[in-house]
């Protein structure tokens, strides 16, 4: 190590600003709502002014074993929303963006200009208006039901059909850009000449892809998932598209806890619904750094 | 212009001990080199001196002023790092004036200024470009200039010509040398390049695992190496160094299976267990010669004014030197005769016995 | 050398890799498809028609709205940019000052905050973020939702300034230092304007996030005249809730294409990327 160049109290001065931001408006409102979720605070009523200290009792309402895998109660909605990670984030991001990152790899000119400008746009593009535009190509009428008829097929009516698929799809083709950037400037930085070399030696492309690029790639992979399984478990945009339903097959956690908290002004048992989502992304976080830290000690 | 002591200076990294106390005195207007293979702790010792890096114990003195513990801006002095640090999003001319800037001088004051110094190291035609549109040795010369245009007291230089290519760094070296003729200054200059270190020098320090081996003039250096480590590491090709048997009653040291006859120092070298030969100092006979040391031609490297000659003697390889333009024939066996008065002698625990 | 082992592979492997990378595309702007032409089409359904009456009509309609007009001309560029620039700045300072200090387990810290933004940012912490918000008397008010924004978007624009500012050589700030730079001067002088891609990254991802953010101004403003065009979106319904969208469509034209131009020029001058810090 290094001098350190600032001395810690100039060092802490220069990050003042971010830790007054950060403590405001996110460990206050952390220590609110875990202190909320022992509370029956709600929106209106004796409670909302004087709300009751009730120990566990949201946590148990939200656990409740005869209730919990029922539409609309958690244990159903956790079951949505790993359906959701997994088809979306992991397989339909992850994997989308490496597929995409590694087939236009050392490719310059128009192809790879369009697919990056496309799968960008569709990450940048404003949340409603996405929403919206999904909405449109997945009416019974949409782009994709035209498309569809011109070969000759009848098209359901996604959103009311296959909910689930389509929020998939839709989480699948919002996100990928982000892994696609990240893998690709992370292949950007292994030398070609080993590529190169593989050539020289006779690889082919899929050894060149498993003996070469992979390796070099786990750190981003392990990065790449961890940060989307995060997004991805909390993100809110299907509720956009579907509302969550219909009947609750779209009620992914950020949707169940936002219609106990914000719908039903139920505080204090939408306390207790994002204290268990914390603690979920918690141990999401700790599975990734612990394998990250494993691989690390054997390198 | 300042003097500079330093006081048993120590820094550790972890387990590294970097600099493992360090005693030195240099009088104002002095020009220092540290010398050392890589890894000895000298960009570490400089770093102190600069402020860069905090001491675990030992104190720094510039001037009559102990700076052990001040920030860098606080100790007025000035350095050249080695990849430069030129700005890249600064002009040569702004990044000549910097120093000036930071110090509140005036604006017409930094024009004059740098004016004068960028004439002065003959690159007042580049003050519009940016670094990046510079050459290696141009580059090299900003650099110089950003460090001369105030006048620190004390002078840094970390390895200034390491990135330069072989000729350009002659080119710089003897520019280097002007410089600091003209100038005048106290300068501590760190560098593996052992001619770098003779050529600009009033003192070179060796250096060796945080450690100070010699301090002297680099005639010093050269003609009397205070240990083995000196002695093998100073010269080019360096010293050859040989495990010796001295024999009181035969007065003639014995290397390996050889006998090497000794008269007036031998009181000086029965106490020795290793003498040194540099290459120049060891003659090649073609015929057997009484006390030579025989062995086998190993490889010839003619370089142009002199040719490089290794041979085997035994289990090992002794280099000679031969002047001249050319090489010489030899025939695979030959007799090295050392001049013997111009034999190292090394103790048992590798110090000079002199 | 390179030119002719191109050559030999224009082949059956290179038309195949265009191919797919053309069925991607595609994959991409199948949905985009709707969005792009309905603007223009007065008569527009939610089935896309291709250049069918082509019409500016409906802008015109959505023109003559003055709140959905205000709310995409000026709550929307006063949040969007405020957003962005106290987050760019404040996330510069911190990652210097972490970069830079010997401050224990740095790495740690911004893990942490990341993964805590990633949950109190979400709807739960709206109910504590509002009373928050109450108290200090910011509620309906543009400055209150740019701060609540920067406290959400701080650690991940921490983590990818962090990059960029361990990017810049340890030598041109000490070089600074030696000539008696004090360290804000360094940071002004030295790192701020070395780390500018990262200023660009950062500050056009915190600007497409503040210009898409939906839930923090809908809870947080009151008046119609203060909503950002995220909000008034949603004037172009009609009383049953139905959508009119032959307004809508144009009107997420208009929305989109400032954050759709500015990535643009920002890609083209100084390329949207990552650094490998970014991995674990
Ligand atoms: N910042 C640092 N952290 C850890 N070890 C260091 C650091 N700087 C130097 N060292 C170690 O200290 C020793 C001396 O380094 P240095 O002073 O740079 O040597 P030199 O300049 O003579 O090549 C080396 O072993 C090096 O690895
Ligand atoms: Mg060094």
């Amino acid at each position: 190590m290094q001098r350190g160049m600032l001395s810690r109290p100039v060092g802490l001065l220069f990050l003042a600003p971010a830790i007054i931001f950060i403590a405001v408006f996110l460990v206050y409102p952390f220590f609110s709502i875990f202190q909320m979720s022992f509370t029956n605070t709600t929106l209106v009523g004796v409670n909302a002014t004087n709300p009751q200290f009730v120990g566990m009792q949201n946590y148990v309402d939200l656990f409740d074993s005869d209730q919990w895998m029922r539409r609309g109660e958690m244990g159903f909605s956790l079951l949505v929303t790993i359906q959701f990670v997994i088809g979306s984030g992991l397989i339909g991001q992850a994997v989308l963006g490496l597929f995409i990152a590694v087939l236009l790899h050392n490719r310059r000119g128009f192809t790879r200009e369009v697919v990056f400008t496309l799968a960008i746009a569709a990450w940048i593009i404003p949340d409603v208006v996405v929403a919206f535009a999904w909405f449109a190509y997945l009416a019974p009428d949409g782009t994709l039901n035209n498309l569809l008829n011109a070969i000759g097929i009848t098209g359901p009516d996604w959103l009311f059909n296959y909910p689930l698929v389509s929020i998939i799809l839709f989480n699948t083709w919002r996100g990928a850009a982000f892994s696609m950037l990240l893998f690709s400037s992370a292949l950007s930085s292994i030398p070609p000449s080993q590529l190169e070399t593989a050539d020289v030696l006779g690889a082919s492309n899929w050894q060149k892809f498993r003996d070469i690029l992979l390796p070099q790639l786990t750190p981003y992979i392990l990065t790449d998932l961890l940060l989307i399984t995060l997004w991805t478990f909390n993100t809110f945009t299907p509720f956009l598209l579907t509302g969550g339903g219909p009947s609750y097959q779209t009620d992914v956690i950020s949707i169940f806890t936002y219609r106990i908290g914000l719908r039903f002004f139920e505080f204090g048992k939408g306390s207790a619904a994002a204290m268990v989502v914390m603690i979920i992304n918690l141990a999401i976080a700790s599975i990734y750094l612990l394998v990250s830290r494993s691989r690390r000690a054997r390198a | 212009m300042a003097s500079i002591t330093i006081q048993k200076l120590v820094k550790t990294f972890g387990t590294v001990q970097a600099v493992a106390g360090i005693d030195l005195n240099m009088p104002d207007g002095e020009f220092v080199a540290l010398l050392g293979p890589s890894g000895c702790g000298k960009t570490t010792t400089l770093r102190m001196i600069a402020g860069l890096e905090e001491p675990d114990s030992g104190n720094i003195i510039i001037g009559e002023r102990d700076v052990t513990m001040s920030q860098p801006r606080d100790r007025d002095v000035a350095m050249v790092f080695q990849d430069y640090a030129l700005y890249p999003h600064m002009t040569v001319s702004e990044n000549i004036g910097y120093p000036l800037k930071v110090r509140g001088v005036s604006k017409q004051e930094i024009t004059q200024r740098v004016a004068d110094v960028a004439r002065q190291l003959q690159i007042d035609h580049l003050l519009d470009r940016r670094p990046s549109q510079l050459s290696g040795g141009q580059q090299q010369r900003t650099a110089l200039a950003r460090a001369v245009v105030h006048r620190a007291k004390v002078f840094l230089f970390d390895e200034p010509l390491s990135n330069l290519d072989a000729k350009l760094r002659l080119e710089a070296r003897a520019f280097l040398k002007y410089l600091q003729r003209e100038v005048g200054v106290t300068g501590v200059y760190v560098t593996h390049d052992q001619s770098e270190a003779m050529a600009l020098a009033d003192r070179i320090v060796v250096m060796s695992a945080g450690k100070i081996m010699q301090v002297g003039t680099p005639l010093e250096i050269y003609q009397k190496p205070a240990n083995q480590f000196v002695a093998a590491f100073i010269g080019s090709p360096p010293m050859n160094l040989l495990q010796i048997v001295p024999d009181e009653a035969a007065r003639v040291l014995k290397i390996a299976e050889h006998v090497i006859p000794m008269r007036e120092d031998f009181a000086l070298a029965s106490k020795a267990r290793v003498i040194g030969v540099r290459p120049e100092h060891l003659k090649i006979h073609t015929q057997p010669i009484e006390g030579g040391l025989s062995g086998k031609v190993y490889v010839t490297q003619p370089l142009g004014g002199e040719t490089l000659i290794l041979v085997r003697v035994g289990e090992e390889l002794i280099s000679a030197r031969v002047f001249g333009d050319e090489p010489p024939e030899l025939p695979e066996q030959v007799w090295l005769m050392p001049d013997m008065a111009r034999l190292h002698y090394f103790s048992e625990d590798g110090e000079r016995i002199s | 050398m390179t030119t002719r082992s191109r050559k030999r592979r224009f082949t059956f492997r290179y038309v195949l890799i265009t191919l797919l990378a053309y069925v991607i595309a595609f994959f991409f702007l199948l949905p985009l498809l709707w969005f792009i032409f309905s603007p223009f089409n007065d008569h527009a359904t939610l089935s896309v028609s291709i250049l069918a009456n082509p019409s500016l009509a409906n802008f015109g309609e959505v023109l003559d709205n003055d709140l959905a007009m205000r709310g995409l001309l000026v709550n929307s560029p006063i949040i969007g940019v405020g957003t962005m620039l106290i987050t760019t700045l404040v996330a510069a300072l911190a990652a210097f000052g972490l970069s830079r200090s010997r401050l224990p387990g740095r790495q740690m810290w911004t893990y942490v905050l990341i993964l805590f933004s990633s949950v109190v940012v979400g709807t739960a912490s709206m109910v504590p973020i509002f009373r928050l918000i109450f108290e200090i008397g910011l509620i309906n008010t543009h400055i209150g939702v740019i701060l609540v924004m920067v406290g959400g978007m701080l650690p991940s624009a921490i983590f990818i300034m962090q990059d960029f500012v361990d990017g810049v050589p340890r030598s041109y700030e000490e070089a600074a230092m030696v000539m008696g730079a004090s360290p804000m001067r360094i940071f002004r002088d030295i790192t701020f304007p070395l780390i500018r891609p990262g200023l660009m990254v950062v500050g056009i991802w915190v600007l497409i996030n503040a210009w898409g953010a939906f839930l923090t101004p809908y809870l947080l403003l009151r008046s119609p005249e203060l909503m950002p065009a995220a909000v008034t979106f949603y004037r172009f319904y009609d009383e049953e809730g139905s959508p009119q969208i032959t307004l809508i469509a144009a009107y997420a034209l208009l929305y989109t294409l400032p954050v759709l131009i500015m990535y643009l020029i920002i890609n083209w001058r100084y390329g949207f990327r990552f650094f490998g810090g970014i991995k674990s």
